[in-house]
């Protein structure tokens, strides 16, 4: 017994004695110290952290076969077995890093992202509405970004050289057909979707990915929001309409429903402020949408949205060929569009999309020739004359569907393919002054198959390797286009990238139905990009070259129609961006500069031989300024936008020489505008406002400076008219309500 | 003997049983003393924190030490310079809270560091986050204050946030006050359920007092 108990006693007092040291250096791959860093020994209490040196040690009683864990924030879980005698022990590790979003180098080269939640993204969601000279326009706010040209006499974007139609808009993965509102000829419109729609928006200016196509230089990507945050009801007063509309997020957060109205009528403004063009019907435009939204067993989600609206002007201009003349324009736009879209997550990482869009667009024309009473002539001699006394109405029916199957590999590296079926079916009719119509149908159903792989080799190199292909039915071809990109952390903070990609683009409708047998248009980008990124300053370069081939040719057929007659067009753009943005220097001033320089000629269409065309300036900059005063609540926006002069031309078949010629050209004046808008939060900061209020004070060219954006000819070429902004100034006030549906119930009761 | 045998079993393993909750009791003991020091550097705040992951991975039932394992990281996350990483480590708070609540569920205090670990995500870019985890952060601190109306923390968290709000946002000390007084007469009455239940703050509420004075 005795024996026993002493041998109780030893065993203490030698596992007391027994303490075993564990000390070591934990350092990185590239062997520089990981400070943090937590050792444990598995199962027990005891462990160390490192110091800024990257070194530790403890001590332990425990004894035999145990297991070391390391971790640390951004590194893998490293782990060794080790048996712990009596003797100390030295284990030394070099983590591996983790490739985490966090972490990972972003590939970004040639597009610029805006969203509050994504690493890389240059611009939050509140940016799209506070830069004062888009004026709550999606598209218009990417024209402060470097790459697009600042075009008033025609919507969309101009990038990179490229033409509006140039650039295609994708919600959801699905193209949008006329994105934008139907107007008078000369003057840019907005877009139709309100931009509080959307959470995500990547404006691509070149080198987008191989799930996306029909666009020679640039897409423009929406991602529309999924369940709201809360329910919320808002209302909206301003000199332009209101609008008002409501979100419902069901109690179990797991579905939501919405629906708004908006009701636009520029009476007031166009009484208040001069318009060039005389409006005998004020534009009116009434917009409905809805939304559901659900989401599905096993983390998916189901949305629906439905959009319709209509629209309605006349304006009438002085006609350039007579002077004493006037042109009288009428349109009637009936527009909707409807989307559903299924995302799921799947067994294995795999992940499956499906969209499905359908839309309609229905605008009706009506042009007269007015003498200055206001009342219709037709005159015959000179001919001319009689052709500008004609209807044109066209109803267009668009389909597609996408379906693409996403699988997560190893780390953040993945693949996704998928197919994309469009359906598209557009008619018109013209109808001239002698009651004799001419009607044309286009249809085009274009199928296509993509697939697109994610590598991340580490976190700081990855790779974008895409590959589309595409079957038009109108052309009868194939055409096949590869695309890649490429990113490399240079440091911390900063990175290199370059992207490649061949894009297919079919002709213009506007230029159909044609007898030519024809190809695809295609053009070529190689894009190099250096950036530097940190939470609040954002510095990146781009330099690019663009090659286009096979770019359409027109002429006449025997309708004197202007038609597509061969695929003989090419050109090039070439240029330097520069995009800065500084959150920190000035305290709470955000601001950001942009440059453009492009170099670009192109043969297309009608022009008599390769030249910088109308829509390209040669330098283009913007400064945008933001700055909020707590004081005030009130945040103050100011946009300067510039652009060198651009050139026209007068171009004009020449019956000697039998071909197109100019005969007269010139380059406009430079383009300056000055915006400013104030936001005025009355409510910010309150715990659960009843109301929450935003006043919005926005006025564009601040200084009425003068602006031509291009010069119309009359037929004849001995006139020309500048094409100028509709007003000098433009003044917009308004105030957006917003309440939490708990308390709506209260403010509409309060109210009736 | 066969009694003897089995006593003897049982007594050994109460000893073992004991002496391992002594164990726990000792090395949450030691590593709670360290903590008003380990505020002064926030290295020594993470060594707290991996010390406090390591007991409560070792331990996998015991909810006080993944508590004290992200309130640790959420405070290191506040003193954190780099923004860039602020998200990352109020993340690993997140984990460690999560466990917790599964252990001790609908708890005040868990409520607590959740409203922290929000404002700590906020405080990345607040006019970008405020609407999203402002509204998180003010959530969970009513939760706590329904979840137990003694707790003086959801109102020390009230008060200091107050306190840091600009005047015309309906912050500043005057609001704040009010509110810090009330978690000053709750710390007073307030009795930890153990001496290793949560009872911090009533130090800092005294200070943001003497700031306003």
């Amino acid at each position: 017994m005795k024996s026993v108990l002493l041998l109780l006693f030893t065993s203490l007092i030698f596992s007391v004695s027994a303490q075993v040291k564990i000390s070591g250096k934990v350092t990185d791959a590239k062997n520089r110290p990981v400070a943090g860093a937590s050792i444990t020994l598995k199962n027990t209490y005891d462990g160390a952290t490192t110091d800024s040196t990257g070194n530790y040690a403890f001590t332990t009683t425990e004894k035999g076969e145990q297991v070391i864990e390391i971790t640390s924030t951004g590194f893998k879980l490293f782990e060794q077995k080790i048996t712990i005698a009596n003797t100390d022990i030295k284990v030394s590790a070099t983590l591996k890093e983790l490739v985490t979003e966090l972490t990972a180098v972003v590939i970004s080269t040639g597009s610029f992202e805006a969203s509050d939640k994504k690493k890389g993204a240059v611009l939050s969601d509140i940016d799209i509405v506070t830069t004062p000279s888009a004026n709550g326009d999606i598209t218009s706010a990417f024209k402060s970004l470097p790459g697009s040209q600042q075009v008033g006499e025609s919507e969309g974007l101009f990038v990179r050289g490229g033409t509006a139609t140039e650039s295609k808009i994708f919600i959801d993965g699905t193209q949008v057909n006329n994105f934008f509102f139907s107007g008078s000829p000369g003057v840019a419109q907005r877009g139709r979707f309100n931009p509080f729609l959307f959470k995500g928006t990547v404006f691509s200016t070149g080198g987008y990915s191989a799930l996306y196509g029909q666009a020679l230089s640039s897409a423009l990507i929406l991602e529309s929001k999924d369940l709201p945050e809360r329910s919320e009801a808002d209302l909206g007063v301003s000199v332009v309409g209101v609008g008002g509309g409501m979100q419902h997020l069901a109690k179990d957060k797991k579905s939501s429903w919405g629906f708004s109205g908006n009701y636009t009528n520029l009476w007031l403004a166009f009484n208040v402020i001069k318009q060039k063009l005389d409006y005998f019907k004020i534009p009116v435009i009434s917009d409905l949408d809805a939304n559901f939204r659900f989401t599905t067993k096993g983390g998916g989600m189901i949305k629906m949205y439905s959009y319709i609206s209509q629209t309605t002007l006349g304006s009438r201009t002085y006609d350039l060929d007579s002077l004493s003349m006037k042109d009288a324009f009428t349109l009637k736009n009936v527009n909707q569009y409807h989307n559903i879209s299924w995302k799921q997550p799947m067994k294995n990482k795999w992940k499956f999309s499906t969209g499905l869009s359908y839309s309609n667009n229905k605008d009706n024309i009506d042009n007269e020739l007015q003498d200055g009473n206001n009342v219709k002539q037709v005159i015959t001699n000179p001919n001319f004359y009689a052709y500008k006394n004609f209807s044109l109405h066209t109803n267009g029916d668009y389909f597609q569907n996408r379906i693409m199957f996403d699988k997560k590999l190893k780390g953040l590296s993945g693949l996704r393919f998928g197919s994309e079926l469009s359906v598209s079916n557009e008619q018109s009719t013209y109808t001239l002054y002698d009651g004799s119509s001419y009607k044309g149908t286009v249809k085009e159903t274009m199928a296509a198959l993509f697939g697109e792989s994610d590598i991340y080799l580490t976190n700081s190199l990855a790779a974008k390797v895409g590959v589309r292909t595409e079957h038009s039915d109108l052309l009868k071809k194939w055409n096949i286009a590869p695309r890649a990109s490429l990113a490399y952390q240079l440091g911390k903070y900063s990175s290199a990238g370059f992207a490649y990609g061949i894009f297919y683009q079919n002709p213009e409708r506007k230029y159909l139905p044609t007898t030519s047998v024809l190809d695809f248009s295609k053009a070529t980008h190689y894009i190099l990009q250096y950036q530097m990124l940190t939470s609040v300053q954002t510095l990146r370069m781009e330099l690019f070259y663009k090659k286009y081939n096979d770019l359409y040719k027109t002429g006449f057929n025997n309708f004197n129609q202007e038609v597509v007659i061969g695929n003989g067009g090419f050109g090039y753009a070439k240029g330097f961006e520069l995009f800065w943005r500084d959150k920190k220097t000035i305290k709470n001033v955000d601001y950001w500069i942009s440059y453009s320089y492009l170099d670009t000629q192109r043969d297309f269409l009608n022009f008599p031989a390769s030249i910088q065309p109308s829509f390209a300036a040669k330098h283009t900059a913007a400064f945008v300024f933001k700055k909020f005063i707590m004081p005030w609540k009130t945040q103050f926006n100011l946009s300067y936008n510039f652009a060198t002069g651009r050139p026209y031309y007068r171009i004009a078949y020449d019956n000697t020489l039998q071909k197109n010629v100019f005969t007269d050209r010139g380059t406009t004046i430079n383009y300056n505008s000055c915006s400013f808008s104030a936001n005025y939060l009355p409510n910010i900061g309150k715990k659960n406002p009843k109301v929450f209020a935003v006043w919005v004070l926005g006025i564009n060219n601040v200084f009425g400076q003068k602006q031509i954006y291009t010069y119309n000819y009359s037929t004849d070429g001995t006139r020309k008219q500048p094409v100028t902004a509709q007003s000098t100034r433009f003044a917009f006030i308004g105030c957006f309500l917003s309440f939490g549906t708990d308390r709506t119930q209260d403010a509409i009761n309060n109210n009736l | 003997m066969k009694k003897f045998i089995i006593a003897s079993v049982l007594v050994t393993l109460s000893i073992a049983a004991s002496a391992q909750s002594d164990k726990y009791v000792a090395a949450m003991q030691k590593n709670l003393a360290a903590m008003d020091t380990a505020f002064a550097n926030p290295a020594n705040l993470l060594v707290l924190a991996n010390n406090f992951e390591r007991i409560a991975n070792a331990e996998k039932n015991q909810w006080l030490p993944y508590y004290y394992a992200a309130f640790c990281q959420v405070n290191y996350g506040f003193m954190l310079q780099d923004k860039d990483k602020v998200d990352d480590v109020a993340d690993k708070a997140t984990d460690f809270i999560n466990k917790a609540d599964s252990l001790m569920p609908n708890n005040s205090e868990i409520s607590c560091i959740k409203s922290m670990i929000a404002s700590c995500h906020m405080m990345v870019n607040p006019m970008q986050r405020w609407q999203e985890y402002g509204a998180e952060s003010n959530g969970n601190m009513e939760k706590a204050m329904q979840q137990d109306p003694a707790n003086p923390r959801p109102y020390f968290l009230k008060g200091q946030g107050l306190k840091y709000t600009p005047e015309q946002f309906g912050g500043g000390c005057k609001t704040a006050q009010p509110v810090l007084q009330t978690a000053l007469e709750k710390y007073a009455a307030f009795k930890p359920a153990s001496e290793l239940d949560p009872n911090w703050g009533k130090k800092q509420v005294e200070q943001l007092l003497a700031g306003c004075k």
